[in-house]
């Protein structure tokens, strides 16, 4: 492929894309994200190839195409033909040679692999038919299904490179900043500061040379939207990025991306290439005199790394750690130079709002927080995925009319939001409209999207714990409120949740909080404490049961649980005497089984073996366990019907 | 170089601009404490200890002296409830490593900081860095340094360049507010050149 050396040159080669593509072809798209692959999409693309060749179709006929995410994971492999965009759901390979001969031969819609609405029992023949996603506004998203990443026309087919034609042929640097300045295109990787904003303090510094940086050290857990758009549509990253440099002035770009994603580094790595190759990158591009440059730089692992000082000092090769200044890194960032720093979503957004205009992106969302925010929908929810909402939508219609309540009929309790030093929100702000400040209100935050719901059976205390360990263990060390304050705070709740708990406990957990909360270097720091502040702020009864009476309520603490079959509805069945692994469970055939609670590990394999029909193992905190029935009562005389 | 303005707790004082708070109260001969400033070496932002109020444009901010820069009216308070409260969980919460240490010591009787308050977990190193900042940017042979990260991180001096380097200098000694470098410089030392019978080569061959 020759180089494009105008915005001319690029549109007639747009159009030759688009006139090669026959849009009445079929075309097969599956889904080749890391959550599809891992759910077997690896085989299912393999099958669909195999079969096609096997019943005499050619490529001109059918087309396949392996995409990006499109994010409803819970059902991957996810497959979408086209053009009728028949959505098919779980795919297997014995499903594909059906698929070929009825859908693509026949036209017709193989009912079994559709969407079946769980309440209605209705079937969704398209995407956009399920609930899932007609209640998502897709605009970032929504691309990743018609994209193979790894071929740079189907991103030029959807219009792709066409914002940088626009800036690079009719707009100056300024413009840029101010159209992304009007959008309040606020950082979706955690601070939410103003994109604009930071944008322009670079453009007006006078040092040189200035960067631009995409983070894509995605750590919290549970969160995999950066991922899913790296590894989906990397070149409108790579768009964000070009734009971004051409309007404060820097020729530099590099994307940090953390080493575990390795398909995202592979797509990004082929995107450049293939963004060289067509004059997108390089020395002036389309030949507006701009030369740009990206350079991928792969994090080795830290979950500090995403700290935007963290990540510049990692980039410069040395450790990891984040910086004590107290200047910008705007204006003295990487290598003390200018530096925007954006998360890979923020850059995403960038080509949409230079298309469409400041004012497009502006009708979605609140006041303070502008566009639409994608977020992982992760935990004890029906619909696991990749959700992109309008800001402004309520937590409820998230988890409830996306992602389809809470499985196995259970009670929600919490949604996590905002990764590990996010906060957890409770039932009773389930209204609450979803942005920025909204969040940090609730005393929980955006973050980065992370969205772990959870139900009646988690224990609040030990989230809190689960996530304070996962900060301690993240904490570079280097200052010691958030090395020390964290260690200290891990111990007492680990205390608390081993019914070690003591008076004074929460007590001295909100000091050392309100400490670290102050004194840390930096926002891992301040924020590390958010896990503790806000489950004692919602659950506190659910604290002092565990340091008063020694009970968790919600009987998941296994130090503090005990499990007792109750002799009126033990049938004497022998499924959990038999699975029990040491040997706890004492009975027979026709006599009433009981626990020996000397040897009981509390493994829970009784409790989810017994039969629902019977239900005789229970789960009991903070009482004594009943004493066993003496032996001459346990043996079962008349069966009961 | 042009003269800035501040004040420090009710003070005016003058100092140059690009000179830390802490520059700048030290030249008035007002106090701060520090654990891990000094000053040939760059400012490391760690032990937090020499934390102190700002006020900038109406808003208070707690920041740590020795990064901050001066700026000009800019209002600095070096003690108050919270500050102390800080300082003393600091104190509190290193003193659980390094208990005997004297500069702790002297810092907790100044705060009330109480030396048990938090369960012993004697590691002697309160990870200040002087040892490592000193060797690497003073001697610039960064003989020492810090290896894995959080709560595992510690010092370890590299046998290769400890061997060549320490024995002429060991500046880096009387630096270190507790006696943990020593320690561990032995030890090291040891490894680097170990007698024949604990030959590490000997005892893989075994």
């Amino acid at each position: 492929m020759a180089q494009l050396n105008s915005p001319e040159e690029l549109e007639k080669f747009r159009q030759e894309v688009v006139s090669r593509r026959d849009p009445n072809t079929p075309c097969i798209s599956i889904c080749a994200g890391a959550g599809c692959i891992a759910s077997g999409a690896s085989e299912v693309i393999a099958a669909f190839k195999a079969e096609i060749e096997k019943q005499g179709l050619k490529t001109d006929v059918v087309d396949t195409k392996e995409t990006g995410c499109p994010g409803f994971c819970e059902r991957g492999p996810i497959v979408v033909i086209y053009p009728e965009e028949i959505c098919y759901l779980q795919v297997t390979p014995e499903d594909v040679p059906e698929i070929i001969s009825q859908t693509i031969k026949e036209k017709k819609v193989v009912d079994r692999l559709l969407y079946v609405d769980p309440t209605t029992d209705e079937k969704a023949t398209h995407e956009s038919d399920i609930p899932f996603y007609k209640n998502q506004e897709r605009n970032i998203i929504g691309n990743n299904i018609h994209i193979d990443p790894k071929r740079i026309d189907d991103y030029l087919a959807l219009g792709g490179y066409s914002a940088l034609v626009k800036v690079l042929s009719g707009m100056t640097a300024e413009e840029v900043v101010e159209e992304v300045k009007k959008s309040n295109l606020r950082g979706r990787g955690g601070g939410g500061f103003p994109a604009g904003r930071k944008w322009e303090g670079s453009r007006n510094a006078l040092d040189e040379p200035k960067y631009v940086i995409v983070n894509a050290d995605e750590g919290d857990p549970g969160a995999f939207m950066d991922r899913a758009l790296l590894e989906g549509n990397p070149h409108s990253i790579l768009e964000g990025l070009i734009i971004g440099g051409y309007a404060i002035g820097s020729h530099e770009g590099y994307i940090y991306v953390r080493q575990e994603y390795p398909l995202a580094v592979e797509n990004v790595n082929i995107a450049i290439k293939q963004a060289e190759a067509y004059g997108f990158l390089g020395e002036n591009i389309l030949g507006s005199g701009f030369d740009f440059a990206i350079t991928v730089h792969k994090g080795a692992g830290a979950f500090v790394c995403g700290e935007s000082t963290a990540l510049m000092t990692a980039l410069e090769g040395r450790a990891g750690e984040p910086r004590p200044k107290y200047i910008r890194s705007n204006i003295k960032g990487l290598w003390e130079k200018p530096s925007v720093l954006n998360n890979v979503e923020t850059w995403a957004n960038v080509p949409l709002i230079i298309n469409k205009g400041a004012d497009w992106f502006t009708q979605f969302g609140t006041d303070g927080s502008k566009g639409t925010k994608i977020f992982s929908l992760v935990g004890k929810i029906t619909n696991t995925g990749l959700v992109e909402v309008p800001m402004g939508i309520t937590l409820k219609d998230i988890i409830y009319q996306i992602g389809g309540g809470i499985p196995g009929g259970k009670k929600f309790k919490a949604v996590q939001t905002g990764g590990p030093s996010g906060g957890c929100i409770p039932e009773e702000l389930l209204d609450l409209e979803v942005g920025f400040d909204e969040l940090t209100k609730a005393g929980s935050m955006m973050g980065s999207g992370g969205m772990i719901v959870m139900d009646e059976d988690t224990c609040m205390v030990d989230v809190a714990r689960y996530f304070i360990n996962f900060l301690t263990d993240e904490s570079c060390g280097k200052c010691v409120p958030c090395r020390e304050g964290l260690r200290q705070m891990l111990k007492i709740l680990t205390n608390i949740t081993e019914g070690k708990g003591k008076a004074g406990d929460i007590e001295l957990l909100e000091e050392l909080s309100e400490v670290t909360g102050v004194a840390s270097l930096c926002a891992l720091g301040t924020s590390a404490p958010n896990p503790f502040l806000s489950t004692v702020r919602y659950f506190r009864d659910e604290y002092e049961a565990h340091i008063k009476e020694k009970r968790c309520p919600a009987l998941s603490c296994k130090e503090l649980i005990s499990y007792h079959i109750d002799p009126e509805k033990c049938s004497a069945c022998m499924i959990c005497l038999r699975k029990c692994p040491v040997e706890a469970v004492d009975g027979g055939k026709k006599k009433i089984h009981i626990i020996d609670q000397e040897k009981c590990t509390k493994c829970a394999t009784c409790f989810e073996v017994c039969p629902s029909r019977f239900s005789a193992v229970q789960k009991i905190s903070g009482e004594p366990v009943p004493a066993p029935i003496p032996e001459d009562a346990r043996t079962i005389v008349k069966k009961s019907k | 170089m042009s003269e800035i303005l501040l004040q420090i707790d009710g003070k005016e004082v003058e100092a140059k601009e690009g000179m830390s708070v802490l520059q700048a109260a030290q030249s008035a001969g007002i106090s701060i404490p520090t654990l891990c400033h000094h000053e040939k070496l760059e400012p490391f932002g760690g032990c937090r200890i020499c934390i102190v109020e700002v006020e900038v444009r109406g808003w208070t901010r707690h920041v740590v002296s020795c990064v901050y820069p001066v700026a000009e009216n800019l209002v600095v308070k070096t003690r108050s409830e919270k500050i102390d409260k800080i300082r003393k969980m600091i104190l509190e919460l290193l003193l659980a490593h390094a208990p005997d240490s004297p500069q702790l010591q002297d810092l907790a009787q100044a705060y009330g900081a109480d030396k048990d308050r938090f369960e012993k977990d004697a590691s002697f190193c309160i990870h200040c860095a002087l040892c490592v900042r000193y060797c690497a940017e003073v001697k610039k042979a960064n003989a020492v340094g810090f290896v894995d990260r959080g709560i595992r991180k510690e010092i370890s001096f590299i046998p290769e360049i400890a061997s060549k380097e320490c024995k002429s200098c060991m500046e880096c000694f009387p630096l270190c507010p507790t006696s943990y470098l020593q320690a561990v410089f032995v030890l090291t030392e040891a490894l680097a050149s170990p007698s024949p019978s604990s030959d590490p080569d000997q005892m893989n061959a075994k």
